[in-house]
């Protein structure tokens, strides 16, 4: 679990995080989502010590990351997977090496263990038949998993994903999402996800958090969501005629089922 | 304003070459990657290297004997002239010069783009020293393989000299050979090594240091690797002062 306590974030006399608050539990799949410029990605850079808030606590089951030494702060990170938006693959390396690069440089495994670990993280998200292929040649969809494969090799207890599914078309965006949910789920990591992709809110937000403005503005999850009175939230995320058909839908028939993932 | 952020930046970059050389994570990636890095920057640039040596020692050879066509100067001036232009600036500094535009650029694009393309967070969010596992191979390599470089180049010009003298007999190729070989000065070629070792740390870091701040997209990487080559060659030219001043007088 994630604990975060009145974090505050400035860049040049501008806040951007006013003392935020929010917790993201084990085993669950936990947004952040809001606007542009809400303060999401800072929050998120600020989660995994690429940015130091100038206030407040960031517990990693009670270790706080801002009170630790350099070598308690690598020590964490080794716990510590991260899908970028871009998908941040090294481009001088093959599929299977960006796979095998954490676990080279952590690990004492021998070059055929790493091997068979990368292999089986590969074929873990999906993708086969790729192994010897540079990022470059592979699609947006496909580098996102070769990006989750290297974030999980070396098992790690918290998984980051800034935008996962930023650039995907929608099909893919929903095997993303739905690849990323079971993830944490088999292995009780505790995922962390900045997206303002309505379709990743409404079908795996089972922890969610609203920033505006660099407040934290409403907490639930992917049920609350259709009752909730927030109107900034609501504005935000039923924005389209199809999102406020399926609200009003689901608010007038309380039996019916949510829209989760199929 | 230029003189407070030259001295911020001289200050910023005093605190990435602290974290460049730091102890590395993992020694054997670290041997592999140096080994990867003197192919990439050093081996690769000898085609450049043998191309330029060639054809400046063919007009140094040409320019001498053009200059030194008087009955007072001894004939084989021409030769000794080469030989010393190119031990004691040619070799190193000038050599430096235009490694910096090839290596310098390279290396700044490289880190700027992994910047921007976040691989640098990412490295850094799995508790690598970013800095250190990059650029500290490149530094090393590059330091590692100049003086190779250097030599070739000294070899390669004498040999453009000695082409362009038995080819168009602008002066007799034996006494361009008597030429380079009299008066000889073994500490010239010391000297020229001492100041390239100089030079390529200079290259390598400036350039590092120059991509790795990057803020920004495409353009920036762009303007990262103009402002590499630019700051190595003036820091070389600068270094070039003071290490003369320092080894031969």
């Amino acid at each position: 679990m994630i604990e975060v306590k009145g974090v505050t974030k400035s860049f040049d006399d501008k806040t951007i995080l006013h003392s935020v608050d929010a917790t993201f539990y084990t085993g669950k799949t936990n947004l952040i989502i809001g606007q542009s410029g809400s303060g999401k990605t800072v929050l998120m850079k600020s989660l995994v010590g690429l940015l130091r808030p100038e206030e407040g606590q960031i517990l990693y089951d009670g270790r706080d990351l801002l009170q630790m030494s350099v070598d308690q702060t690598k020590k964490l990170r080794e716990e510590i997977g991260m899908l970028f938006q871009g998908s941040a693959l090294f481009d001088s390396e093959t599929v299977l090496g960006n796979v095998m690069f954490p676990l080279m440089m952590f690990t004492d495994m021998t070059p055929a263990e790493r091997k068979d670990r990368a292999q089986f993280c590969l074929e873990r998200v999906n993708l086969k038949g790729a192994d010897n292929k540079y990022p470059s040649e592979i699609s947006g969809g496909m580098q996102k998993r070769v990006a989750i494969a290297r974030a999980i090799a070396l098992n790690p207890k918290y998984l980051f994903c800034d935008e996962p599914n930023s650039g995907l078309d929608p099909h893919t965006s929903i095997l993303i999402d739905e690849l990323l949910s079971d993830i944490t789920h088999e292995y009780n990591i505790t995922t962390v996800i900045n997206t303002h992709d309505m379709n990743s809110v409404l079908g795996i937000g089972e922890n969610i958090i609203y920033l505006r403005n660099g407040r934290r503005e409403w907490v639930g999850n992917m049920k609350e969501i259709y009752t909730a009175s927030n109107e900034a939230l609501n504005d935000f995320v039923f924005a389209t005629d199809l999102f406020k058909q399926v609200k009003e839908y689901i608010v007038h028939n309380s039996s019916a089922t949510p829209p989760a993932k199929s | 304003m230029i003189f407070t952020k030259s001295i911020a930046n001289f200050g910023k970059y005093c605190l990435f070459m602290r974290r460049v050389f730091s102890v590395p994570d993992k020694w054997r990636v670290f041997f592999s990657r140096t080994v990867f890095e003197i192919q990439k920057l050093g081996v690769d640039s000898i085609p450049l290297v043998i191309i330029i040596a060639l054809f400046i020692g063919a007009v140094i050879t040409i320019q001498m004997q053009l200059n030194f066509s008087s009955p007072l100067v001894p004939s084989y001036s021409t030769g000794l002239a080469t030989r010393e232009i190119v031990l004691l600036e040619f070799s190193n500094s000038i050599l430096c010069l235009i490694l910096a535009g090839k290596v310098g650029s390279n290396i700044a694009s490289e880190i700027g783009t992994m910047r921007v393309t976040e691989q640098i967070d990412a490295l850094e969010i799995m508790g690598i020293n970013s800095c250190n596992f990059l650029v500290l191979p490149k530094v090393v390599g590059f330091l590692f393989f100049m003086p190779v470089l250097v030599v070739f180049c000294i070899f390669t010009t004498m040999l453009g000299g000695y082409l362009i003298a038995a080819v168009t007999g602008i002066i007799s190729v034996s006494k361009y050979i008597y030429g380079i070989q009299t008066q000889f000065q073994e500490w010239y070629v010391w000297y020229g090594l001492i100041k390239s070792l100089f030079f390529s740390v200079v290259i390598t870091s400036v350039a590092s240091y120059c991509g790795y701040y990057v803020k920004g997209g495409a353009l920036e990487v762009g303007k990262a690797s103009t402002n590499a080559v630019v700051t190595s060659s003036i820091m070389i030219l600068l270094l070039d002062v003071i290490l003369t001043k320092l080894l031969l007088q």
